[in-house]
Parts: structure tokens; C-alpha cells; sequence
């Protein structure tokens, strides 16, 4: 970077050097996707007793770009009806904050785009804006299994969210900072493992992670794009690129929640045990064994029906997460803590 | 101009024209999605002046949380522009006399002694270490704890009451408890009944 | 009371959850049962029922003698013959057409021809690229039949002792 400064000067290089940190990120996470989604089918082809795609490349690993220059070349067809300006965003709209999110997201120590103070706050806002996405594809499709698909959507996401802000409350309790590097720190003990939020918080981290899958319409939350009910939700009009374009937001926000989760809870980039060296290895295998818990859950649980998943977010997570909430304070303020 | 005023003309220009197509827009969608261009730029021009929790908190809560009801509403409602339109004209003079003075009092505060730069300098460029969330957190729980809680209180017997006021019972109301559902087990509903073996006659005539 | 006790740790402690996500997980690791198509196949029946054939005598004298029973007995109306008398006073057929796109490969051709003339191959690699490339004419069938008459021939001597 000093030498960039000296060439073009110091602000120059500076936004240069940011971009390029963006840009290595977007790709990263790009290719992360693509490689999501061969490890999806293959997962769940292991799972069935199959073996999933296995012909284009080596072991199939060509596959996922194979998909990409089907659905690259496929036509875009918009709808009778449909507004075309709101048909075409809708896509960008739910992949805009998939990406944006990134930003504040640490791999290693130090290793962040930007490291502001209030991160986590800024992650769950960008976040909350992913449901524009969807609702405005479902209402711009002009189609009514569209229109349900996103009202679905919006009201599940918004009664999840509140069950997950206050899961993120408690590790904000713990960690006393809303930068996600102090939330890492604040894990390292010379326990290892035992130090991570995970022990103490195991119920807020379990409320977590299943709110996180029904806020990234995951099955057994994917009722928004139930194929079995509303054929494919609120992406049924959609294809070529503009498909391509909400499935690659799927996906990338599928993997900023894992990394969310093992930042709050596993202890990011920490090592489980004292004597071997934290880095980003750690990091990598922890949001790994996360996705394929997201993995795992498609292939094991039927999906949920539409009340029940109402009832389990507003009746079961938000109580459940109060209490723990006031049982941490609590424990807190009487200094009963082990460590 | 340097980078900062630049970004806010930006930020201001694509404020103002958001606002303008919420109230101009035919379509009550496209005037909703405005209303969350307005947000999401407001929100940016909040960051400028440093204020970066409230601008965060402007975007969680309004744009991720109470528009998107919003426009849960807006798009399950049939609405009929026409009819909505008629008379549009009939109000101007009492919305402009009602303009007239928020202008006026805007530019009483505004353009008067109290908030003028000189009473209220634009926040200057503070060091890296310094926290807004947290200071804003310091001063909300010590000194104006009380203003706080209470309004945290008003808020809560407001939804409360909402929740009360629209709160009915159908009677045509068909509810499956899903508690009840999941807690069934067998014995609820088959009976095992052991009953000895029967033997045909073997002298009996089939 | 007890039972209801034990019910809400369940629940709670996501007992149902966990009994079905180690199932799956067994699966995971388990070996796998997919046949990698081109390379490895599973085994056949003699009596598969594949892409039709015509067969001939072993002195090149074709089979069929337009009885049409094959015509009358298909139920997806896929055969289709003409015929008249050869030189030799004979009855053949001058069109024999088997539309593999109707054809549901039910095999009732083959049990009603009196001469074992129209059979089913083990073939099932075959396709069409255009219209009608599907649709198999007399010569056709019996170049089939003549390229693959001793493995026929065979498939139906194994299956004789059956019928």
C-alpha cells in the first residue's frame, strides 16, 4: 500500500486499497456460494444414499460453474404485467445487503474491511433490509403465488428477527461491545473452547441458529418458496441471471449467518484448544461445520406448516430468549460467573 | 468542495426527490419503496453528522421493521386510485395554509438563535476511539433513565391497548393448538386390546 | 404428571430434532448405492423389454407373415402394417412401422406374434435427434434384429422353458 501512496497519493490509494479489499471479498464469497451449492447437493445426495453431481470435472467440481453458464445464457422473461423497473431490482434489492454485510465482518485479527464500532448493529440492519428483496419480487411478479410467497416471507422474517436481536442482546451482554473483534476477544480465555459463548449462552445460541435459518427461508423454514404449496414463492416469475442473481443472495446470506455465528458464539477465529494457534483456519472450519447444519437440516426435517412456524417464533423464541435475557443480567450483576 | 459536502448534496438531492415521489407517486407501493429510499438516505445523511447509532437504529427499525408492514398493508389493500383522487384539488388551500406554517415555525427554530451554527457547531471530526453508541448508552441509563424507562413503558401499554382493541374471538374460528398436536402420543388415541388366539373347529364346516 | 415432565425436557432439549438428524447423519457415512450409468449397469433380464426387432430364419427368410396381430394387440396403436402378396404367392408386409414414441414398450407385440418375428431387445441406449427419428421402419427393425439375433436367439431360448 505505501508504494501505491506514493505514486497516486495518499486518499487515492487508500480508496484503491479498500476496493480492492472489496472486491477480494465479493469474489470470496462468490465462489464460497458457488461451492455451497455442489456441497449442498452433494450433502444431501450422501444423505440419500446418492451420490450427487459427480460428471463435470473432477468429483463434479467444475458443476457449480456449469450452472452459472446455463443460467447466464438462459433468457429473462418478464411477466405480462409485471413492473418491469421493480421486476429487475427485486434481485439486486435482496443481494445488495447479502454482500454489504461484509463489511464489518472480521476473518482474522484485524483482518476487516471496516472496523467500526457499532458492527453488529450495522449487520442486523443491512440484514433487515434483505426482505425488500423479496417482497418486492413477489408483488412486481404480478403473479398471486408470488404475492404469497412474499407476505409469507415478511412476516416470517420480521417475527424471527426480533427472536434473534435479543439472542445478539445477550452476547452483547456478555461481551460488554458492539464491534465484532471485541466480541471475539472477549471469548479468548485460556480455556479454549470452554470459553466461548457457546457454554453459557448454549440456549441463545441454539434460538440463533434456527432463526437465522427461517430468516434465510431455509428448509424446514421455506415456506416462502414452499415448491409443494406456491410452486417456487416469490421467485416463481423469475429466471436466467435474475434468478441466478436471488439464488447466489440465498446462499451468500446463508454463509454471513454462519460466520455471524461463529463470530458471536464459537469464538471466531479463536482456537478451540490453548495449546494449538488461533488464525483463519479456525474461522473457516467453524462458519464450514455451520453450513452443513444448514445442509443437514434440509435433508433431514420436513417443512414446517405456516402456523406453527408463527407460534414457534412469537411464542417459543421471544420468551424463551426474555427469560434467558433477564437470567444473564442476573448472573451478571451478582458476579456468580465462573470466569 | 470537498468530499463530505459533496456526499451530502448527493445524499440531500436523492432525499428530497424520494420525498417528493411519496406524495406524487399514483401507486401507493412505489410511494411506500419511496418512503424507504427516504429512510435509507436519511439515514446516510445522519452518518455524516456522526451520529451513526441513530442512523443504524433509523434503518433497523423504520426501514427494516415498520415498513416493511407497512407495505404488507399497502400491497393487500385493493385500493381504487380514482376514487382516491377525487377531490385531490378541493384540499390545496387548507394543505398549503398547513405547509405555510411548518415552514414558518421550521424557519423560526432553524433560522433563529436556538440551533443556528454558532449555538450548534457541527460535531467536530472526533478520534477513531470515540464511541458514539456508547456515550449514547452512558447518558441514556444515568441521566435520563427515568425519561427512558417511562417511555419504554408508554410504548409497551400502547401495544398492549392495540393489541386489546383488535383482539376478537370468532366463534366460526377454526384453531388447531399445535402444543396439544405434539404432546398426543399413542396411548391417546388407539387402545391395545390383548385378546387370546381363536382355534377353528376342525370338525366345523368352513 | 411424569409423562409430562419428560415430554418438556424432550422438547426442550430438542430430543425428536436429534434422533433425526443422526439418522441422516448415519446415512451420511454410509456407502453409497448409485450406479455410475455409462460404466457400470445393472444387471439385465433376459426378458427386458427394449427397443423392438425383426427377426429372420437362419436361412435369411424374414419371420413375419403379416397376420397383424401385433397391429390389433398394441394398446398405444404404435405399430403400423401394410402388406401384400410376393412374387411367390406369400404374404409379406411392404410396411412394418413401430412409433418408439407412442410405444410403451409392453412387450404385447412379442406375445401375440405367432413366428416370434417382432421382439424386444435389451437395448435401451437409443435416441432421436429430430422428428421421427424415433419412428422405425422395416428396415430398420430387421437390421436390428440381424445384428443382435444370437443374443436374441439366446434371451429367448433361457426364457422357452417359461411360456
Amino acid at each position: 500500500m505505501e508504494w501505491l501512496a506514493e505514486i497516486i497519493g495518499a486518499p487515492a490509494a487508500a480508496t484503491l486499497w479498500t476496493l480492492a479489499k472489496i472486491v477480494a471479498i465479493v469474489i470470496a464469497v462468490t465462489l464460497s456460494v458457488a461451492y455451497l451449492t455442489l456441497a449442498e447437493r452433494k450433502v444431501i445426495g450422501y444423505m440419500q444414499l446418492r451420490l450427487g453431481p459427480n460428471r463435470v470435472g473432477p468429483k463434479g467440481l467444475l458443476q457449480p460453474f456449469a450452472d452459472v453458464l446455463k443460467l447466464l445464457v438462459k433468457e429473462i422473461i418478464i411477466p405480462t404485467g409485471a413492473n418491469k423497473f421493480l421486476f429487475i431490482s427485486a434481485p439486486v434489492l435482496s443481494l445488495m445487503p447479502a454482500l454489504a454485510a461484509w463489511a464489518v465482518i472480521p476473518f482474522t485479527d484485524g483482518a476487516v474491511v471496516s472496523n467500526i464500532d457499532a458492527g453488529l448493529l450495522y449487520v442486523l440492519a443491512i440484514t433487515s433490509m434483505g426482505v425488500y428483496g423479496v417482497i418486492v419480487a413477489g408483488w412486481a411478479s404480478n403473479s398471486k403465488y408470488a404475492f404469497l410467497g412474499a407476505m409469507r416471507s415478511a412476516a416470517q422474517i420480521v417475527a424471527y428477527e426480533i427472536a434473534m436481536g435479543f439472542a445478539l442482546v445477550c452476547v452483547l451482554m456478555m461481551s460488554g461491545s458492539l464491534n465484532l473483534s471485541v466480541i471475539v476477544d472477549s471469548q479468548r480465555t485460556a480455556y479454549g473452547l470452554l470459553g466461548w459463548n457457546l457454554l453459557p449462552l448454549l440456549p441463545m445460541f441454539v434460538v440463533y441458529f434456527i432463526s437465522a435459518v427461517a430468516e434465510t427461508n431455509r428448509a424446514p423454514f421455506d415456506v416462502a418458496e414452499g415448491e409443494s404449496e406456491i410452486v417456487a414463492g416469490f421467485h416463481v416469475e423469475y429466471s436466467g441471471t435474475a434468478f441466478a442473481v436471488f439464488f447466489l443472495a440465498e446462499y451468500a446470506n446463508m454463509i454471513l449467518v454462519s460466520a455471524l455465528a461463529a463470530l458471536m458464539f464459537l469464538g471466531g477465529w479463536l482456537s478451540p484448544f490453548p495449546f494449538l494457534p488461533d488464525g483463519f483456519f479456525w474461522f473457516a472450519a467453524k462458519v464450514a461445520f455451520l453450513l452443513f447444519c444448514f445442509l443437514w437440516f434440509r435433508a433431514t426435517f420436513p417443512r414446517y406448516r405456516y402456523d406453527q412456524i408463527m407460534r414457534l417464533g412469537w411464542k417459543v423464541f421471544i420468551p424463551l430468549t426474555i427469560v434467558w435475557l433477564l437470567l444473564i443480567g442476573v448472573l451478571m450483576r451478582m458476579s456468580w460467573w465462573p470466569w | 468542495m470537498d468530499f463530505e459536502k459533496g456526499a451530502f448534496y448527493f445524499f440531500a438531492t436523492i432525499l428530497i426527490l424520494a420525498a417528493l415521489r411519496v406524495i406524487t407517486a399514483r401507486n401507493p407501493v412505489h410511494a411506500a419503496l419511496s418512503l424507504v429510499l427516504s429512510f435509507f438516505t436519511a439515514a446516510a445523511l445522519w452518518l455524516l453528522l456522526e451520529a451513526e447509532f441513530l442512523a443504524i437504529a433509523l434503518v433497523l427499525v423504520y426501514v427494516g421493521a415498520v415498513m416493511v408492514l407497512f407495505l404488507f398493508v399497502v400491497m393487500m389493500l385493493d385500493i381504487n386510485l380514482d376514487r382516491l383522487r377525487e377531490g385531490y384539488w378541493d384540499y390545496l388551500l387548507p394543505a398549503l395554509v398547513v405547509a405555510g406554517v411548518m415552514v414558518m415555525e421550521m424557519a423560526v427554530i432553524l433560522g433563529g438563535r436556538y440551533f443556528n451554527l454558532s449555538e450548534m457547531p457541527k460535531p467536530s471530526g472526533a478520534d477513531p476511539g470515540y464511541s458514539n453508541t456508547r456515550e449514547l448508552g452512558g447518558i441514556l441509563y444515568t441521566d435520563y433513565v427515568y425519561a427512558f424507562e417511562i417511555a419504554a413503558v408508554i410504548l409497551l401499554v400502547a401495544i398492549v391497548a392495540a393489541i386489546a382493541l383488535t383482539l376478537r374471538k370468532r366463534k366460526d374460528n377454526k384453531y388447531q393448538a399445535p402444543s396439544k398436536q405434539v404432546s398426543t402420543r399413542r396411548a391417546d388415541r388407539v387402545r391395545l386390546v390383548s385378546m387370546p388366539a381363536e382355534k377353528r373347529d376342525p370338525g366345523e364346516a368352513s | 404428571m411424569m409423562e409430562r415432565i419428560r415430554s418438556f425436557f424432550r422438547t426442550f432439549l430438542l430430543f425428536e430434532l436429534v434422533k433425526g438428524l443422526m439418522l441422516t447423519g448415519r446415512y451420511f457415512l454410509s456407502p453409497k448405492l448409485t450406479v455410475q450409468f455409462p460404466e457400470e449397469k445393472t444387471p439385465q433380464s433376459p426378458r427386458f423389454r427394449g427397443l423392438h426387432a425383426l427377426r429372420r430364419y437362419p436361412n435369411g427368410e424374414e419371420r413375419c407373415i403379416a397376420c397383424k396381430l401385433c397391429e390389433a394387440v398394441c394398446p398405444a396403436l404404435a405399430i403400423t402394417i401394410e402388406s401384400e402378396k410376393r412374387e411367390d404367392n406369400t404374404r409379406r408386409t411392404t410396411r412394418y412401422d413401430i412409433d418408439l414414441t407412442k410405444c410403451i414398450f409392453c412387450g404385447f407385440c412379442e406375445e401375440s406374434c405367432p413366428v416370434d418375428s417382432i421382439v424386444e431387445t435389451r437395448i435401451l441406449e437409443y435416441h432421436g435427434e429430430r422428428r421421427g427419428d424415433l419412428v422405425y421402419t422395416k428396415e430398420m427393425l430387421l437390421a436390428i434384429g440381424d445384428r443382435y439375433e444370437e443374443e436374441i436367439a439366446q434371451d429367448r431360448a433361457e426364457d422357452a422353458k417359461y411360456r
